[in-house]
């Protein structure tokens, strides 16, 4: 056996945009162990439920992350209205499907980016974010925000879509859709990319069963796991496949994410379509009084918004397990014995969002 | 900008913030906004950069990492909070591991207000911290020591060179 010699990776390191801390144990250039260090993003927002009244909570649930904001806010209204039995406008859980999925194209096609980038792919990075701007200007005339919407309140939605501006967006999302294959086209049959991602990081079905792994990273094993086939929001009125490969490496990892871009848009055109008229949001009185477990899907896999309360403004307890605190285990697991190179590509495929897990 | 003699490079670091601020940082590198065009790069290395941007509103474990980096930038710098959590701490100034803004543990120099801060105001911030680096810049020429002469003289061929391009 070699000498081990143990390499710190992060917290400030330029492949990551936000803070995790990595030892990797060496020997050569193997990597035999990895002991992640979190904590760089812990706020304590949870506890912020006492100082908070409940419907304004939602601005702090939606700030767990900037990327999977709006379906944060989504999840947590979710628990909210459920405790307290309100039945949401039908117009308010189209719209609020059809702008989960439209963050769920933006996180992916900034995963994409990202992820060029850690290959080197420098033009990709940028033409993958150019297509990006597309998804956040529409996402701006419909809300307001480009990251950070605040459109989601208890009770239904606070703005609404008008007809032409929806077909406006459908028009827009299908000239998107060819862009879109010219640049996956790139993603997914480039022979330099599928050299360097075929094979990179197995993770098996068994394995990422075992280790809790969601979202793309279990689908990319082969698992069919999608809480968007639970049916919350307007999901029971849509008809969608969930994309899932079965190879288990780096190359399926990224597949998923291609593929479900098209999968979102086709969601978004079957929601526009059957969108139903009416208000989109209704009034309330009273407080919840009760416990919930709330699930969404993120773009990173399944989110869980546990909420209590007791009948007073301010809820008990709020807890949130997010979809990349889950992934961690896995990704301990897929870096025993990558090659030290190949570490940035192969924490970049669990899409890691350290804002979300620490929260 | 006819007085940027050179192209600052930037650094980055997300001191507890929600990513929202981050993406957007992030956008202003890519072709809808573009800041390369003032000659400015996103570098991972704290001893190459000019422009410190900072975003979150700082956490216990994050108070030596900024430090750290601070530290390690070589003179003149500027500091650039964006959000507004790094300017005082935002919607999570009441939590219990937030320290509240930036100003609490380095000197800062711009502020970018806006939760999240957008991609215009962002450039804007930056553009104006590159004219106070410029500025601390020449205060430092007035310092005595070794090569004064010789960096003021280069400074002043850099700036005429500028001006008739």
């Amino acid at each position: 056996m070699s000498k081990q010699i143990i390499i710190p990776f992060g917290p400030q390191h330029p492949v990551l945009p936000e803070p995790i801390h990595l030892d990797l144990v060496l020997e050569d250039e193997k990597v035999v162990d990895a002991i992640p260090t979190i904590g760089y993003v812990h706020r304590g927002l949870e506890k912020l439920v006492e100082k908070r009244e409940f419907p304004e909570y939602v601005f702090i649930a939606e700030r767990i992350c900037g990327i999977c904001s709006f379906i944060h806010s989504q999840a947590y209204v979710q628990g909210i209205e459920q405790i307290m039995g309100l039945e949401v406008p039908e117009r308010a859980q189209f719209l609020r499907t059809i702008w989960g999925e439209y963050s769920r194209m933006h996180s992916h096609l900034l995963w994409l980016g990202l992820f060029a980038d850690s290959m080197g792919f420098e033009s990709v990075f940028m033409n993958a974010w150019r297509l990006r701007e597309h998804l956040l200007d529409d996402m701006e005339a419909t809300t307001g925000g480009r990251v950070i919407q605040g459109v989601c309140k208890v009770g239904g939605v606070r703005k609404d879509i008008s007809p032409e501006k929806l077909d406006e967006m459908l028009k827009g999302l299908r000239t998107l859709e060819h862009e879109l294959r010219d640049l996956l086209n790139v993603f997914l049959y480039d022979s330099s990319i599928k050299y360097r991602l075929k094979g990179l990081g197995k993770l098996s079905s068994e394995d990422a069963y075992y280790l809790g792994a969601v979202g793309p990273t279990a689908r990319g094993s082969g698992i069919d796991i999608d809480m968007r086939s639970t049916g919350y929001g307007a999901f029971d009125r849509i008809n969608f496949k969930p994309v899932v490969e079965h190879d288990g490496d780096c190359y399926a990892r990224c597949a998923v994410r291609a593929k479900e871009l098209f999968t979102s848009i086709d969601i978004i055109d079957q929601c526009i379509r059957k969108m139903p008229d009416g208000p989109v949001d209704m009034k309330f009185t009273g407080a919840p009084d009760g416990e919930y477990f709330s699930r969404a899907e993120q773009p990173r896999g399944e989110v869980v918004h546990y909420i209590k309360g007791n009948g007073k403004r301010n809820i008990l307890r709020h807890r949130v397990r997010t979809p990349t605190f889950t992934n961690i285990p896995p990704l301990v697991t897929l870096l025993k014995g990558v090659e030290l190179a190949d570490v940035p590509v192969v924490v970049l495929t669990i899409d890691p969002c350290i804002g979300c897990s620490e929260r | 900008m006819t007085y940027l003699a050179k192209s600052p490079w930037l650094i980055h670091y997300d001191a507890s913030s929600c990513n929202g601020c981050d993406i957007e940082v992030l956008a202003c590198l890519t072709p809808m906004y573009d800041v390369e065009r003032f000659g400015i790069i996103n570098t991972g290395n704290p001893k190459h950069a000019d422009v410190f941007v900072v975003t979150g509103g700082v956490n216990e474990l994050n108070r030596a990492v900024i430090k750290n980096i601070y530290d390690q930038m070589v003179e003149p710098k500027v500091v650039v909070a964006v959000g507004i959590c790094a300017c005082s701490g935002g919607v999570f100034r009441e939590c219990y591991n937030i320290s509240g803004g930036i100003d609490k543990l380095i000197p800062v120099d711009v502020y970018v207000p806006g939760c999240a801060a957008r991609p215009e105001s962002i450039i804007d911030g930056i553009v104006t911290a590159l004219g106070i680096l410029e500025e601390k810049r020449k205060n430092m020429t007035n310092v005595p020591q070794k090569s004064a002469d010789n960096s003021a003289s280069h400074n002043q061929n850099n700036q005429s060179a500028g001006g008739t391009q």
